[in-house]
C-alpha cells in the first residue's frame, strides 16, 4: 500500500465518523419524542432526556381515542390520494394536449400556468376561502380535493409539460392512422410513457397534500373530516401540557408517512432529485 | 355525352362539400378534444387561483370585515396602515427577513458539505442519506410540536444533567432563543433534501475533469472552488430557490413551534396574514399584506434565479 492510499483511507474513516455523528444528531429528535412517548406524565417531568425504565402504553391507548386516530388517517388517505389522482390524470392530460397543439390558448394556459407557480398560498388564502364558501366547498372531502386540485395543477403541468417534449410523436401518429380516437391514444400510448415522471409528480404532490396544514385549516372545521395534521393540532389545543399522550399521537402521525418513505425511498429520493432539476 | 359532361360537375361539388365537411368535422373535433383534454383542469386552477388571485387584489382596497359585510372602497388605506400603523406587520417582516437569511445560507452550505462527504466510498453513506432525508418526509406541524417539547424539556433535563450553558438557555423564551431555535428546526428539517439534490449534482460531475485538475497540479482547495463549484451551480440555483420558497413562506413548523411568540417575536410574515385575516377577522387589510407578500417573495426568486443562472458555466 503507497503512503497516499493509506493517507485516504485514515482520511475517509474520520469523514465517517463525522457523518455518523451528524447522523446520530439528526436522529436525535426521534428519540427523544420515541423514548418519552411511553413514559408516565411523572416520568417525563423527572427526566425527559434518559431511556424509560418501564413502557407505560397507556399514552398510546389514550392518544389513539381522543384524536380518533382511524378517523383522521383515513380522511388524509381519502383526501391525499384522490386530490393526487384527479390532478395527475388531469394534468397529464393538458400537459400531452398543450405540447402536442401549440396554439394561442394553450400557449396562455401554460404561461398562467407557469406564472402561477411564484404565487405563495397565503397571498391567495383569504380570497380563496370566500369563493370556496360560495361553490359550498366548505367542510366537505369533494370540496378540499377539488381546491387542491386548482393548486396542484400548476406543478403537475409544469414537470409533464417538460416530460411530453421527449416522448416520440411517431407512435400516437400510428396509433392515430391505425384508427384510434384521441382519447385512446392518450390512455394506451401517451400516460404509460409519461410513466416516470407520474411518478415524481405523486411523490412530490404526496409529500404536500399529506403534511398540509394550513389549507385544511381554513376549509375543514367539522371533527369528523380533520386530516392528521389538523387532528394533531386540535389535539394540542386541548392537551397542552399533557406530554406523554402528545408524544404518542406525534409517533403516530409519523408511522404512515414515514412507513410510506422508508418502503418507496429509492423512488422517493429520485422523484426528488428529477422534480426539482426541472422546477 | 351530355351525361358526362353533367356528371362531371356534379362529381367536383360532391367531392368538395365532403371535403369540406371532413376538414370541419375535425377542426370541431379538435376544438372539443381540446375542451376535454385541457379545460377540467384549468376550470380548478381559474376558480381557485386566479380568481381569488384577481379578488385578493381588489380585498386589498377595501375595508371588508368578514362575510356579512360589504367591503367598502377606501383606496390605498390598507397599504397605508401596513406601512405606518402596524408594528407588529413590521416585526413579522424583519424576522422572516431574518431568518430567510440566515436559514438558507446555513441549510445550503451544510448540505453541500454533507453532500460532499456522501458521495465518498463510505461504509454509512446510504444509511445517513435517509436518515438526514426522513425530517423531509413529515409535516412541519408534527415537527414544531416534537421540538417544543425537546426545547422545552429535553435540553434543559441534559443542561440539569451536564450543566452545559448552552443546554441551559431558555430555549424559545426569549426573543433570541426562539429565533435560532427556529433556525435549528428549519435546518434539520430541510437540509436533507437540499443535500439529495447537490449530492445528484456532484455524481454528475465528470470524473475526467477532476482528473485533468489533479494532473495540473491544483490543490484540493483550488479543486473545490475552481472545478467542483461552477459545475455545481445549477444545482445552487435549484436549492437555493427552493430554500428561499420554504423560509419566506414560513408557516406551519413555527406555528407549532413558538407560535409566533415570545411577544410575537418569532412571528413570521405567513403567520402576520393569517392572524390579521382569520383571527382579527380585516380581511381587507389582510389582503393588502397578501399582496404586498406576493410582490415581495415573487420578486426574491425570479431575481434569485436570474443571477444564479448567470454563474452557470458549461462543463
Amino acid at each position: 500500500m503507497t503512503p497516499t492510499q493509506t493517507r485516504y483511507v485514515r482520511t475517509y474513516l474520520v469523514v465517517e465518523i463525522i457523518i455518523i455523528l451528524v447522523g446520530l444528531l439528526f436522529l436525535a429528535p426521534f428519540y427523544f419524542v420515541l423514548a418519552n412517548a411511553v413514559k408516565p406524565f411523572g416520568a417525563i417531568i423527572e427526566n425527559a432526556a434518559s431511556f424509560p425504565e418501564t413502557f407505560y402504553w397507556q399514552n398510546f391507548a389514550e392518544a389513539w381515542r381522543v384524536v380518533q386516530f382511524p378517523r383522521v388517517l383515513m380522511n388524509s388517505l381519502i383526501v391525499t390520494s384522490f386530490s393526487i389522482g384527479g390532478m395527475v390524470i388531469m394534468g397529464a392530460m393538458a400537459a400531452w394536449r398543450m405540447v402536442r397543439r401549440p396554439h394561442w390558448v394553450s400557449r396562455s394556459m401554460f404561461v398562467l400556468y407557469v406564472a402561477a407557480m411564484v404565487i405563495p398560498f397565503q397571498s391567495v388564502m383569504i380570497p380563496m376561502v370566500k369563493v370556496a364558501s360560495v361553490l359550498n366547498m366548505i367542510n366537505t372531502r369533494y370540496g378540499v380535493i377539488m381546491i387542491y386540485f386548482g393548486f396542484g395543477m400548476p406543478l403537475t403541468v409544469f414537470l409533464l409539460h417538460g416530460f411530453v417534449k421527449s416522448v416520440p410523436r411517431e407512435l400516437e401518429e400510428s396509433a392515430y392512422i391505425d384508427g384510434c380516437t384521441t382519447w385512446q391514444s392518450f390512455f394506451r400510448i401517451v400516460l404509460p410513457l409519461l410513466q416516470t415522471m407520474v411518478v415524481t409528480v405523486i411523490i412530490l404532490q404526496t409529500l404536500w397534500i399529506w403534511n398540509d396544514f394550513l389549507l385544511p385549516l381554513l376549509v375543514l372545521f367539522r371533527r369528523g373530516l380533520h386530516t392528521i395534521p389538523l387532528g394533531i393540532f386540535r389535539f394540542f389545543g386541548q392537551y397542552m401540557d399533557q406530554w406523554g399522550g402528545a408524544l404518542a399521537t406525534l409517533t403516530m402521525g409519523m408511522v404512515p408517512i414515514v412507513a410510506f418513505f422508508l418502503s418507496l425511498q429509492k423512488y422517493i429520493i429520485s422523484g426528488v432529485t428529477s422534480g426539482s432539476v426541472k422546477g | 355525352m351530355n351525361a358526362t359532361v353533367g356528371r362531371g360537375p356534379t362529381v367536383r361539388r360532391y367531392e368538395s362539400t365532403q371535403g369540406e365537411t371532413v376538414a370541419d368535422r375535425r377542426r370541431l373535433q379538435a376544438a372539443k378534444d381540446d375542451l376535454v383534454f385541457m379545460g377540467p383542469g384549468f376550470l380548478f386552477f381559474a376558480v381557485i387561483v386566479l380568481i381569488s388571485f384577481v379578488m385578493g387584489i381588489f380585498y386589498s382596497f377595501t375595508e371588508w370585515n368578514g362575510v356579512n359585510r360589504e367591503p367598502v372602497w377606501i383606496g390605498f388605506q390598507n397599504y397605508v396602515t401596513v406601512f405606518q400603523g402596524d408594528s407588529q406587520a413590521a416585526v413579522a417582516a424583519m424576522f422572516t427577513l431574518r431568518f430567510t437569511v440566515v436559514s438558507v445560507i446555513v441549510s445550503n452550505v451544510l448540505a453541500f458539505f454533507l453532500a460532499f462527504a456522501l458521495v465518498l466510498p463510505l461504509k454509512s453513506s446510504r444509511v445517513m442519506r435517509t436518515l438526514i432525508f426522513l425530517p423531509n418526509v413529515i409535516g412541519g406541524i408534527i415537527l414544531g410540536f416534537v421540538w417544543r417539547f425537546i426545547f422545552t424539556n429535553s435540553i434543559p433535563t441534559l443542561g440539569d444533567i451536564s450543566g452545559i450553558g448552552l443546554f441551559n438557555l431558555p430555549w424559545l423564551g426569549t426573543p433570541g432563543t426562539g429565533f435560532w431555535g427556529s433556525v435549528i428546526v428549519f435546518v434539520w428539517q430541510r437540509t436533507g433534501y437540499l443535500m439529495v439534490i447537490y449530492i445528484a449534482a456532484l455524481v454528475g460531475i465528470d470524473e475526467h475533469l477532476l482528473e485533468a485538475a489533479r494532473i495540473d497540479g491544483a490543490s484540493g482547495a483550488a479543486i473545490l472552488r475552481r472545478v467542483i463549484i461552477p459545475l455545481v451551480v445549477p444545482a445552487i440555483t435549484v436549492c437555493v430557490f427552493l430554500a428561499l420558497s420554504w423560509t419566506t413562506k414560513m408557516f406551519d413548523v413555527i406555528f407549532s413551534l413558538t407560535n409566533g411568540g415570545p411577544f410575537g417575536s418569532t412571528e413570521t410574515f405567513a403567520m402576520n396574514i393569517y392572524f390579521e385575516a382569520f383571527q382579527y377577522n380585516s380581511y381587507g387589510l389582510g389582503s393588502a399584506k397578501a399582496v404586498l407578500f406576493f410582490i415581495v417573495v415573487a420578486s426574491i426568486s425570479t431575481a434569485q434565479v436570474l443571477i444564479t443562472k448567470r454563474w452557470e458555466v458549461e462543463a
